[in-house]
């Protein structure tokens, strides 16, 4: 390309003016993306250096430099604990929106485009309301006095009302409702993609339709659930409003106990060094994830 | 047209595999829309029968219902005499291959055409030979290994043959498989198919909507037209003597002449055109307003008028081959097309010449309808 673009012998202010635009559209396009960048340098990375910094005050009034927290968090089983109750809340919902929102996926890639517009619109509503509202919401529909108690207790299904609030369940329940849009929507822009005559090849071929599920729809639509699991698992290990107002002050995830360190306690070296262990922990997983995504999209299949 | 011997060549042994497709009171429906109407055909073992239509004659809808896709409102699709309709797709073993060809992208060349063996619970033992040998038939075996994304159109259109035909399929359907290739490839393609298709003695049902890849490559043509079949038979047939108006100006080019039937009598009509011109032809023809379908090489042009001539103007020619395509003015205005040997005297734009009737020229007649239809 470079070649014909540079003629043998032009004139020298013919490349001026071919090469001029060129290398302005790039300042440009650096330009416009620098206050983003800017606000991302000034507001994102150096305070993420300064937490780093900050975890490595040996005590809580940060006089002196020291692994002091480090060892606190990393010799306290419960501390483990606490990473890996945080993990697996985030995995348990990413396994319930998964369980639910596929088989939704499968019934948006087969409807007609009305359907699909209200099927989408269906997905997406949910984030036009605040997660503190929906939050809420769930208190009263899995609260003692709440929705499915009453209906529990009325249909006699159960003698007293059931435990929802304040425990794992009750939360996950919550959670996947809340974080459902994070998985539809990538889920749904890729299934809606998959050309629907792959399946008919497949039925063609003699696959039933579980074959065809496993080996064509799912492999194709990998990527989407990959990035829909990824967002899911990162907004829900992260869901400090949900995790605290519905699970309350006996479970315990990583967010709340960064928040009284913080807030509470005022240790802000065991705060920061909590904030890296969730922010390392969870991007392991992800990186797990979408390995798998990508894995799946590309040799899924045999 | 063309020559088409009507018996398999020798040394076919192997069409005795070939599986019959009878199609009885075929009728579906979309809502108010009628798709198929009632549709009566039977595609014999071996032959490669082409439905041939305007987009919305049915054709698709046919080989969708045939397939298992579709089901049907009413009628039966039978083969080898076994009534199909309680069979999910999977478990027709009807082979398709799709316009765009359907490929699996995620999955290499062999992986794709050993889909179906596997779908079937083959061992792998016996996969593999089997891959390797019809990948040899379509001539990709080095390209075994690659993703169907990185193949030109005409070898993703062999892998599609190779993966319908892996699953040993008792019909072959072919939804428009030549579209999307360009038309040097379009020849190669058909020509393989039609070999391949030989030489396995297979069934196959190819919908189209052009009438030269059907007349190319089937055997027999069924022409559709709102959801019903208006001719059935061989490509010469259809072209010869075409069954009613839609079929002689869908297959081919065709001038209508309007004239009258004056007489018919003792095998032979006697017609006037519209300029008073009377013409003789065999036939029979019920007297009244009617339409003559002539093909452009039942037309030849002459220099002196004379019985059964008509004057005309000559419009362009635009040479095709060894033969042109002319295009002549009636007195009326009507434009007539015929071809024109190239050789001889070179006649020019806007000329005076007289048109009439190539010796032995049989065009087909038609009642007038009361209304022009497509």
């Amino acid at each position: 390309m470079s070649g014909a673009a540079a003629p043998a012998a032009p004139a020298p202010g013919t490349i001026t003016g071919a090469a001029a635009p060129l290398r302005s559209r790039r300042l440009t396009t650096w330009g416009l993306a620098a206050p983003l960048g800017l606000a991302y340098a000034g507001f994102f990375v150096a305070p993420l250096l300064m937490l780093f910094a900050v975890s490595f005050y040996a005590d809580e009034r940060m006089t002196r430099w020291g692994l002091d927290q480090w060892q606190r968090f990393l010799l306290d089983s419960f501390h483990w604990k606490v990473v890996a109750d945080t993990l697996l809340l985030g995995l348990k919902s990413v396994a319930a929106t998964t369980l639910l929102g596929f088989p939704l996926a499968l019934l948006y890639r087969g409807a007609s485009p009305r359907w699909q517009r209200a099927l989408l619109f269906v997905a997406v509503m949910p984030l036009l309301t605040s997660v503190v509202v929906r939050t809420f919401a769930w208190i009263v529909i899995l609260g003692r006095e709440g929705v499915v108690n009453q209906l529990v207790l009325g249909l006699g299904l159960a003698a007293e009302p059931l435990r929802l609030l304040q425990t794992e369940l009750g939360l996950v329940i919550a959670l996947t409702q809340i974080e459902m849009p994070l998985l539809l929507l990538p889920l749904l822009s890729v299934m809606a993609r998959i050309d629907p005559r792959l399946l008919d090849a497949s039925a063609s071929l003699g696959a039933s339709p579980w074959r065809t599920l496993f080996r064509v729809t799912l492999p194709l639509a990998a990527p989407g659930l990959a990035a829909g699991c990824l967002l899911v698992f990162a907004s829900s290990t992260t869901a400090f409003i949900s995790q605290s107002v519905i699970g309350g002050g006996r479970l315990v995830y990583l967010p709340a106990m960064i928040w009284q360190q913080a807030m509470v306690v005022a240790n802000w070296p065991f705060a920061a060094t909590a904030a890296i262990a969730l922010l390392v922990s969870v991007s392991a997983v992800i990186a797990v994830i979408a390995y798998a995504g990508r894995v799946a999209a590309g040799h899924a299949h045999g | 047209m063309l020559f088409r011997p009507s018996s398999p060549a020798p040394g076919q042994a192997a069409s005795l595999r070939g599986h019959t497709l009878d199609v009885l009171g075929l009728g579906v429906r979309y809502g108010g829309f009628t798709a198929l109407d009632a549709v009566d055909l039977s595609v014999r073992a071996g032959e490669v029968l082409a439905l041939l239509g305007p987009s919305g004659c049915g054709k698709t809808t046919l080989l969708r219902t045939v397939a298992g896709f579709v089901r049907q409102d009413a009628g039966q699709v039978l083969i080898d005499g076994g009534a199909i309709d309680d069979l999910p797709p999977n478990r027709r073993r009807v082979g398709i291959v799709f316009q765009n060809y359907a490929l699996f992208p995620h999955m290499s060349v062999a992986e794709n055409v050993a889909y179906g063996l596997r779908a079937r619970g083959e061992a792998r033992a016996r996969i593999a030979p089997r891959v390797a040998e019809l990948l040899e038939m379509v001539q990709l075996g080095p390209l075994r290994d690659r993703r169907p994304g990185q193949l030109s159109g005409g070898q993703q259109q062999r892998v599609a043959l190779a993966r319908a035909l892996a699953i040993e399929p008792s019909i072959l359907l072919l939804d428009e498989p030549f579209a999307a290739l360009d038309r040097s490839l379009r020849l190669d393609m058909q020509i393989e198919i039609k070999r391949l298709q030989r030489q396995l003695g297979l069934t196959a049902i190819l919908v189209t909507h052009d009438q030269d890849e059907a007349m190319s490559v089937a055997d027999r043509i069924a022409v559709m037209r709102r959801g019903r079949i208006e001719q059935l038979g061989t490509p010469v047939e259809v072209y010869d003597q075409p069954a009613s108006l839609f079929v002689a100006g869908f297959i081919g080019t065709t001038n209508r002449l309007p004239c009258t039937v004056e007489r018919s009598e003792g095998g032979r009509v006697a017609l006037r055109l519209a300029d008073g011109t009377a013409l003789d032809l065999p036939g029979e023809a019920p007297p009244g307003p009617a339409l003559l379908t002539v093909r452009p090489e039942q037309l030849v042009l002459h220099d002196a008028g004379g019985p059964g001539r008509f004057p005309v103007a000559l419009g362009l020619a635009l040479p095709l081959g060894g033969q042109a395509i002319r295009e002549a003015l009636l007195a009326d205005g009507t434009a007539l097309r015929l071809t024109e040997p190239r050789l001889g005297a070179i006649r020019e734009l806007g000329e005076r010449a007289f048109c009439g009737l190539a010796p032995g020229a049989r065009p087909a007649l038609f009642p007038r309808p009361d209304s022009e239809e497509d």
